[in-house]
């Protein structure tokens, strides 16, 4: 009933705050308080909390390294690119928000596709062979998608692998990526993937499949010989990861003009992971918080100039540091005990008053 | 004999990528942990040999030792300031310091010497190369010096290891860091050496890597060393042989999928025969099979 309970204040807390953040936004656009660099980091905030959490899935949930989160993002990008082309090209759809829904849907799918096929093999090893095969996943998508060239031509759309001899107009221009993207996405549309995104993954980790997964996390054999299919469930978090990621790949292609295979380098896999470990392993909330300030803290380092990624880097060992050291975590418990106290103390309280009648 | 040449090119390159999979792989056999920032000691040695060449001026053997020196400090100060405090975190939170190490590394590296690269001189490794068949197979120093280094270093880190009662404290701590310690071996000195050998290598593999392919700038390592941990996998990963053999094969699949199938998909064909590796076998080439207990 507690743990219930605490769940449903977790949910919502998160939620409330999304809603909050998108609001707090949307008022600070409509007065002209938000300036023009934090407004164009909007859509890839978006994006990028979307790619956390869902990659959260994996590494929290499922207790999975994986370290080609970005190849996903990479194969959802390009579908979306090409797919919104080919409906504004082939079939003269003017509607950005059904055309930017459809590209996004595509994108999903496909990155399904790829996460059912990357799956199979990856899953069946352990531990820190399975990282660096992911790893290696996510440099082989980011290779092919450099050799890959896709065009329209009245309906019809042309695929070539090393042949940039297509007819019409090219889409995907091999190693030259995508070149004269119409920019579709919103921060609107931002916002509602989140959610969507929130809304699948939270109702998954509480239901009976998420037990599943978690249970497969903590005791492997254990949970095998109580009859749970593991290939089944860490397939089902590993492909829903995929789809999402693959949704914000697709929103992040459509937002800027231009667009090359080696923008989801290895690198960024990484970052992306540090935003899950730094929000702490397993905590959506935590998740979209890092996600967030990771990706705003080096705009507003700027004015450190040069130093701004160095600041970046010491940071992030600074903060791994303190948080996982026990030395220094005992210290730190024991300058914030006498805050905690005082809370405990009044929730303490309130519970005496709550259920004062009963215990007597 | 053009198979010939891309087989030497395939087996110089294969040894740079070896040497650096002995600093990944020992690093991994007894700390447990991946050691992202050893991409970017390799980049590390480079400057410093570069650096001692081309601006302080000294000979090249002297300034090959700087590199080394100076990394092997390095490594040190890098294990024991960002990773011997977390000996006791999860793996995860290692990983990311390490990444972070990485990316301090780098734009310490991008501070000091700017983002455009620089042409590695030829002189470091002034070997004149030979030519075999009657002129048909050309072989340059580089690839002469790499190979050979390669093997000497083989050579004596086998026999270090094997032989020596400092090899034999790493072998122990790798098998069993409790046991190791109540025998009396000092876990931390053991794992700081392993950071200086394997530091050390980097630097090696620094200077040869541009030796090799002149032009470098500071993210030179990180490609590299994605490529060498690949490579300390494919081989099994903590065995030292296995990065040898690892390494070698890597380097030669790569040149001769570049020659043969198509210099764009080079990267892939690597990367997916890795796969298809460990998908038969899961634990590398030479690696131990661990058997799960309940």
């Amino acid at each position: 009933m507690r743990a219930k309970r605490k769940k449903l204040i977790y949910n919502a807390v998160t939620f409330g705050l999304v809603i909050a953040a998108f609001l707090i936004c949307q008022y600070m656009i409509s007065t002209g308080q938000m300036t023009r660099s934090l407004r164009n980091q909007l859509i890839p905030i978006c994006c990028w909390i979307v790619m956390a959490v869902s990659l959260n899935l994996v590494v929290g949930i499922s207790g999975e390294l994986s370290l080609g989160h970005a190849g996903f993002m990479s194969v959802g990008a390009f579908t979306g690119i090409v797919v919104s082309g080919w409906l504004l090209n082939a079939f003269q759809m003017e509607d950005v928000t059904l055309r930017l829904v459809l590209a996004m849907a595509a994108g999903g799918l496909l990155a399904g596709v790829a996460g059912v096929l990357i799956g199979i093999p990856v899953l069946r090893l352990k531990g820190d062979y399975l990282a660096i095969v992911t790893l290696a996943f996510g440099e082989i998508i980011r290779n092919v998608m450099d050799c890959v060239y896709v065009s329209v031509e009245g309906q019809g759309l042309y695929f070539g692998f090393l042949n940039n001899k297509l007819p019409g107009t090219l889409l995907l221009n091999g190693p030259n990526g995508a070149v004269g993207v119409k920019k579709i996405a919103t921060f609107t549309a931002g916002f509602i993937l989140i959610i969507i995104a929130l809304v699948v993954i939270l109702n998954l980790i509480n239901s009976r499949s998420g037990r599943a997964i978690m249970a497969i996390r903590d005791a492997r054999i254990a949970a095998e010989s109580v009859g749970i299919n593991i290939t089944k469930y860490r397939m089902m978090a590993f492909v829903t990861s995929a789809i999402m990621a693959g949704m914000a790949g697709a929103l992040y292609g459509l937002n800027y003009s231009t667009l090359v295979a080696s923008k989801f380098k290895f690198d960024q896999s990484i970052n992306v992971l540090v935003f899950v470990v730094l929000g702490g392993i397993g905590n959506t909330l935590g998740a979209v918080i890092a996600a967030t300030a990771l990706t705003v803290l080096p705009e507003m380092l700027r004015d450190f100039g040069q130093y701004r990624m160095l600041v970046y880097a010491v940071l992030l060992i600074v903060i791994m540091l303190t948080t996982n050291n026990p030395t220094i975590r005992t210290f730190l418990d024991r300058l914030i005990a006498p805050v905690k106290r005082l809370f405990r103390k009044k929730n303490a309280a309130e519970l005496l008053k709550q259920t004062g009648g009963d215990a007597q | 004999m053009f198979f010939l040449s891309n087989l030497v090119n395939g087996l110089s390159l294969g040894s740079i990528y070896a040497i650096i999979a002995l600093g990944y792989t020992m690093v991994y056999g007894i700390a447990k942990m991946l050691n992202f920032a050893h991409g970017d000691v390799i980049m590390v040695g480079a400057y410093v040999s570069f650096c001692a060449f081309q601006y302080w001026g000294l000979p090249p053997v002297v300034s090959i030792l700087a590199a080394m020196v100076f990394c092997t400090v390095l490594g040190v100060v890098i294990e024991g300031t960002a990773y011997r405090p977390l000996r006791q975190a999860t793996s995860l939170a290692v990983l990311i310091t390490a990444i972070g190490m990485s990316y301090l590394l780098q734009n310490l590296a991008l501070l000091i010497f700017k983002s455009d690269p620089k042409n590695y001189p030829a002189q470091i490794i002034g070997m004149p190369g030979i030519s075999l068949f009657g002129g048909q197979l050309k072989i340059s120093g580089v690839t002469l010096v790499t190979i050979l280094a390669n093997v000497v270093i083989m050579v004596l880190l086998t026999l270090f290891i094997n032989r020596t009662k400092l090899g034999k404290a790493m072998r122990c701590v790798s098998e069993d860091r409790g046991a190791a310690e109540l025998m009396g071996i000092s876990v931390n000195r053991t794992i700081s050496l392993t950071f200086a050998i394997g530091s050390a290598l980097a630097a090696i593999a620094g200077v040869l890597l541009c030796s090799a392919y002149p032009i470098f700038d500071p993210y030179t390592g990180s490609m590299p060393g994605i490529k060498a941990f690949t490579a300390a996998v494919f081989g099994g990963i903590g065995s030292i042989p296995g990065a040898m053999v690892g390494g070698l094969l890597l380097g030669i699949i790569e040149i001769l999928s570049r020659a043969y199938i198509s210099t764009q998909l080079a990267d892939a064909i690597v990367f997916a025969v890795l796969i298809v590796v460990l998908l038969v076998k899961p634990t590398g080439l030479l690696g131990k099979q661990i058997r799960e207990k309940v």
